[in-house]
């Protein structure tokens, strides 16, 4: 066991440390911005500024439920996880997969009638819902698409009312 | 009765007794889907309204361009139904309450007892192990009796192509993604998992744990669970569902169990179903007149 989950169960075990000042505790494992949706097509990839929302949040569990050893703050999640010690993943992809309707997941969910985690949410559900969610709740930060990540060229095309983008120009005339 | 709903019985019964009886396979509501049927968990309170299923659909379809872009909220002002040439729609409930608006997605439900393929008579639906309700445009003589069946006013009729008029309707994504496996690209695209994609019988357990971990955010129903006698996609909702555009009038009972009530009438419908039908027939007549053939925008039970 790392040294730093050792000070951190201890800690909370003792109630040491106050849980609404983790970065102190986790810095060099942090990062202060990570790009998302680096794989996009219809929406170009982005930075989030991970810092900020630690400043601003101050609380672990609000993201990244148990798995950074933090208290969780659902009643539900608690049942289980109320004394979770770190997880080695800690990032939402470690757990949400990018694929959750893929026909491996499925039977394997249908098969495993005694599976707990049934509805364990895809990443990008994950994560739109806990920013939206967050920001909406909060009255602040983006809540519109764009605002966060702004569209591609394909994306324009996507929703635009005309194929013109997508298709050869030819394509339209009549 | 509405007129709408009398149409309807009379169609379905009128069908029904020419063919003699319901050659469809299965007697009436004693048919629970087939039991590895796929579906979709239509969860209300996630959906933000941003239209990108809409979007998904229309390309992978294949439909006309719209006539305005998926970004246009405007579509908002007037609730909406499928038409031919838009599989899906989103249509915006409750604008003006606390904590709204809600927006639902409206397709083909692909009910386990399709009244549209019941109504039929030459046969051109057919419901598919996966759970999709496909049909076959090549023998779609477009009678628009399917119309008139459904209970969620769901199929399309195709004005454009005077050649070959047929009905067009979701499809759940069936030749290209259904078959193999993949999701279908409405739920594949939208970005807050409002739809979940799995086995129904998964999805339904799912629901109820949603509800019971949830109380305060959800109706205590699953809507699609029974309605109708099942359907393969489900909705949770966090406000009463008559609110955000379910018909409440519809009973668990499949469509098709109208038809056995209806039979037991036989003696006097048999007596006077020539009749009936020259009604249903200038009554239709007169509803293409007064409508001018653009039906596809307007709610019939509205
Ligand atoms: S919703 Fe309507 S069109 Fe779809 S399967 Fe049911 S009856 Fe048929
Ligand atoms: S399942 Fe496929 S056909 Fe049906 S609404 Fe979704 S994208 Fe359109
Ligand atoms: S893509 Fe999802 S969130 Fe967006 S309108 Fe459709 S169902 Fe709602």
């Amino acid at each position: 066991m790392s040294s730093y989950k050792q000070l951190i169960v201890a800690a909370l075990s003792l109630g040491a440390i106050s849980v609404s000042n983790p970065p102190a505790a986790f810095c060099a494992a942090v990062p202060d911005s990570v790009t998302l949706n680096e794989k996009g097509t219809l929406y170009k990839p982005f930075s989030f500024n991970h810092a900020k929302h630690i400043q601003q949040l101050k609380e672990c569990a609000g993201c990244h439920h148990h798995t950074t050893g933090t208290l969780v703050l659902d009643p539900e999640c608690a049942r289980c996880h109320q004394n979770s010690s770190p997880t080695a993943v800690v990032s939402c992809k470690g757990c949400h997969s990018s694929k959750p309707f893929s026909p491996e997941t499925l039977a394997e969910k249908h098969a495993d009638k005694q599976r707990y985690h049934k509805d364990k949410m895809g990443l990008k559900g994950a994560m739109h819902q806990s920013c939206i969610g967050c920001h909406q709740k909060e009255g602040a930060g983006p809540v519109g698409c764009q605002e966060c990540h702004p569209r591609t060229a394909a994306g324009e095309a996507f929703y635009s009312s005309s194929r013109l983008g997508a298709k050869p120009a030819h394509a339209k005339e009549h | 009765m509405k007129r709408r709903n009398f149409l309807k019985a009379c169609l379905i019964g009128g069908t029904t007794i020419a063919m003699g009886k319901t050659n469809k396979g299965w007697a009436s509501g004693s048919f629970e889907g087939y039991p590895e049927s796929m579906g979709v968990l239509v969860d209300t309170t996630r959906c933000i309204g941003c239209r990108s299923c809409e979007a998904a659909c229309n390309k992978e379809q294949n439909l006309p361009e719209p006539d305005t872009s998926f970004d246009d909220k405007s579509v908002f002002e007037e609730p909406r139904r499928p038409t031919a040439k838009a599989y899906t729609v989103v249509n915006q409930y409750e604008k003006q309450k606390p904590g709204g608006p809600v927006y639902r997605k409206v397709q083909c439900n692909h009910c386990n007892e399709p009244a549209c393929l019941t109504s039929c008579f030459v046969n051109a639906y057919t419901k598919t192990k996966e759970g999709a309700v496909i049909y076959n445009s090549k023998v779609c003589v477009g009678c628009r009796n399917c119309m008139i069946a459904c209970p969620f006013n769901v199929p399309g009729y195709d004005y454009e192509s005077v050649t070959n008029p047929v009905i067009k309707k979701c499809i759940l994504c069936y030749d290209t993604r259904l078959k193999v496996g993949k999701p279908p690209a409405c739920v594949e695209i939208c970005p807050q998992e409002a739809l979940t994609f799995g086995h129904r019988a998964d999805l339904i357990k799912v629901a109820h744990e949603r509800i019971r971990s949830n109380p305060d955010r959800y109706v205590d129903h699953v809507y699609g669970e029974k309605e109708v006698g099942g359907t393969s996609w489900l909705y949770l909702s966090g406000t009463e569902f008559d609110k955000i555009g379910f018909d409440p009038s519809l009973s668990n009972d499949p469509i098709i169990s109208n038809v056995k009530d209806f039979l037991g009438m036989v003696p006097m419908v048999l007596s006077i179903w020539p009749a009936l039908f020259s009604g249903i027939h200038l009554l239709s007549k007169h509803d293409a007149g007064s409508e001018g053939h653009d039906t596809e925008s307007k709610e019939e039970d509205r």
